[in-house]
């Protein structure tokens, strides 16, 4: 409903009256996979002004990192992006390991890497039925979320829980994986690789998907860079940048994969780009299972009191997302001083106000979908 | 997790076959993928006596990665932290380290506050990373704790626009020159700052 109050007249530059009027997209919206709301101003179907308004699920996780120890902020890190909570946790435990200087053994690097790419795998698939759901439909969802139940049942079997993790541990695992796990990652790499065949024939060729956002809200190179987007956003513009290549961590310099690069900007870019990642991580996965070295999982002095030397330290990694880091300023106690989280969702969302102005509406939610927006991970 | 591997849950995908071959390789993967057999028994190998060996080796430290640009940074060990140039500059240096830095081709990572409340001073971080090669950038400066304010860089880098209105939330640091500094995270009628350290419920 739009009220009388809204509705503003405006003359513009040829002399034309203009009236716009003001309708909120969210908080409870569809669209907005969570409590997003942004505020849009409308001339008729076309947004003058989109401005998101954040902050409805903030839940203040730096401060509880400044009145808890670095063990018990842990589990933390796998809330703010439910979905890929695997990589959140790699970028704390990293801070911390490289501060105390711990050399965490090849075995769980592998591990690291192979559960990463999983999870990486597990997110892209619910944007994939997720962002279809908001283009009208519904029927990728289920073989999404079908192919997905496969990982999150492989990952339970290994860390116990299905979505937030706490896999990771400062130094190490939590425990080693299984015969049955590698032989059920096995199976589900082989299984994976005629699914991805299935979805390409049967939405990504789709001509109606393919009407839809080709061409629709094109990001520059430019744009990319002056608001800091990363991960999918910024390899959909042709700028190859993926932390893994880039700052190498952990044990990805030793596997091969390609980062997956297109030029065009627009929202299929995007959507290629995690259509191709999901290959190439099958691809690590695969590696990570054949070349898995043998040994402990847990590196041997790891201290029952975790205390940092003064300073700060920083760690980024590649989420599904884009670029996540850790800054932890430590004044040699064991409660961190300040504890910065950098998501990449807040970023990738503040060029909407910019990228969405001039758009029909629809079109303003194919691009919002192919930003891949967790609102937990904006508002923290 | 049983039922779906018997391969119930996905009536058309065919059975997967354990130990058997290599799974249909996309031709992208073909070449490296290709010539190594599976193991599937690796986790029952005998443990290997190798000591445990760091996998990234370290790269060596520059005195200054970016030498021509006029602001003081030194180079910084990054394995140790994190990054690989830092500079403490005045605070009315901000705005010039964040367009000489554009000029550069970075691109905003974050911006934040630590509160330093026993020296009586804020400490604004700003960091930069480069979209193509390994190059992270620390810009630091430090303000008055009971007048903390600081010029806005949002002309240079848009995105710090909402990045300054989270520090300014959670410190109370006010951007001079924001467009729009009212709460991003916060309620809308907040008048606290929750990460000051002398902050109480």
């Amino acid at each position: 409903m739009i009220l009388k109050e809204q509705l503003k007249t405006e003359i513009t530059a040829d002399g034309a009256p203009r009236e716009t009027f003001v309708i909120n997209l969210g908080p409870q919206h569809p669209a907005t996979h969570g409590v997003l709301r942004v505020k849009m101003t409308m001339d008729g179907e076309y947004i003058v002004r989109a401005e998101p308004v954040c902050g409805y699920i903030h839940r203040m996780q730096e401060k509880m990192g400044e009145n808890r120890t670095y063990a018990q902020f842990l589990p933390n890190t796998s809330r703010i992006d439910y979905l890929s909570a695997m990589t959140y946790t790699h970028a704390f435990v990293g801070a911390v390991e490289r501060a105390l200087k711990l050399q965490v053994p090849p075995r769980a690097e592998y591990i690291r890497v192979i559960t990463s790419e999983m999870n990486r795998i597990s997110s892209h698939l619910v944007w994939w039925g997720a962002f279809l759901l908001d283009l009208g439909g519904f029927t990728p969802l289920l073989y999404a979320f079908d192919d997905r139940e496969k990982i999150l049942d492989l990952l339970e079997a290994i860390t116990g829980s299905r979505l937030t993790y706490s896999y990771f541990r400062i130094g190490g695992l939590y425990n080693d994986i299984d015969d049955a796990f590698i032989k059920g990652t096995r199976a589900f790499v082989a299984q994976m690789r005629p699914r991805l065949k299935m979805y390409r024939s049967l939405v990504t060729d789709n001509i109606i998907l393919r009407k839809r956002i080709i061409e629709i809200g094109p990001i520059s190179k430019e744009m990319c860079r002056k608001y800091g987007a990363t991960g999918p956003v910024i390899r959909g513009s042709g700028v190859p940048y993926d932390v893994r290549k880039v700052e190498p961590y952990s044990a990805y310099p030793e596997f091969d994969f390609v980062v997956p690069t297109f030029e065009e900007g627009d929202s299929m870019a995007r959507y290629l780009v995690r259509m191709e990642e999901m290959a190439q991580s099958l691809r690590i996965i695969e590696q990570g299972l054949d070349k898995l070295p043998a040994g402990p999982v847990m590196a041997e002095k790891v201290p029952r009191v975790v205390k940092l030397p003064a300073g700060d330290y920083c760690y980024a990694v590649e989420a599904a997302r884009g670029r996540f880091a850790v800054r932890i300023v430590s004044d040699n106690k064991e409660i961190p001083y300040r504890v910065k989280l950098r998501t990449p969702s807040l970023s990738n969302l503040s060029l909407f106000e910019e990228a969405s102005a001039g758009m029909l509406l629809p079109d303003a939610l194919a691009l919002m979908g192919s930003l891949d927006l967790v609102i937990p991970d904006i508002d923290r | 997790m049983d039922y779906w591997i018997n391969g119930l849950m996905t009536p058309n995908v065919p059975e997967p076959k354990f130990d058997v071959a290599q799974p249909t390789t996309p031709p992208a993967a073909a070449a490296s993928a290709a010539p190594v057999p599976p193991k599937p028994t690796v986790a029952a190998a005998p443990p290997s006596p190798a000591p445990v060996q760091p996998v990234l080796a370290p790269a060596p430290v520059i005195p200054n990665p970016l030498p021509h640009v006029p602001l003081p940074f030194k180079g910084v060990d990054y394995a140790a932290k994190g990054y690989h140039a830092d500079a403490t500059v005045a605070p009315d240096q901000v705005v010039f380290a964040a367009e000489q830095l554009d000029k550069e081709g970075l691109s905003l990572d974050t911006i934040t506050g630590v509160d330093w409340m026993a020296e009586g001073q804020m400490e604004v971080v700003y960091d930069y990373f480069h979209p193509a090669k390994a190059l992270r950038v620390v810009v630091r400066t430090r303000i008055p704790r009971d007048n903390p304010e600081i010029a806005s860089i949002h002309k240079v880098f848009p995105g710090a626009n909402w990045h300054e209105r989270e520090t300014h939330d959670f410190f109370g640091i006010r951007f001079l020159g924001h467009p729009n500094l009212t709460p991003f995270l916060l309620p809308e009628d907040a008048d606290y700052h929750p990460l000051r350290k002398d902050f109480a419920q």
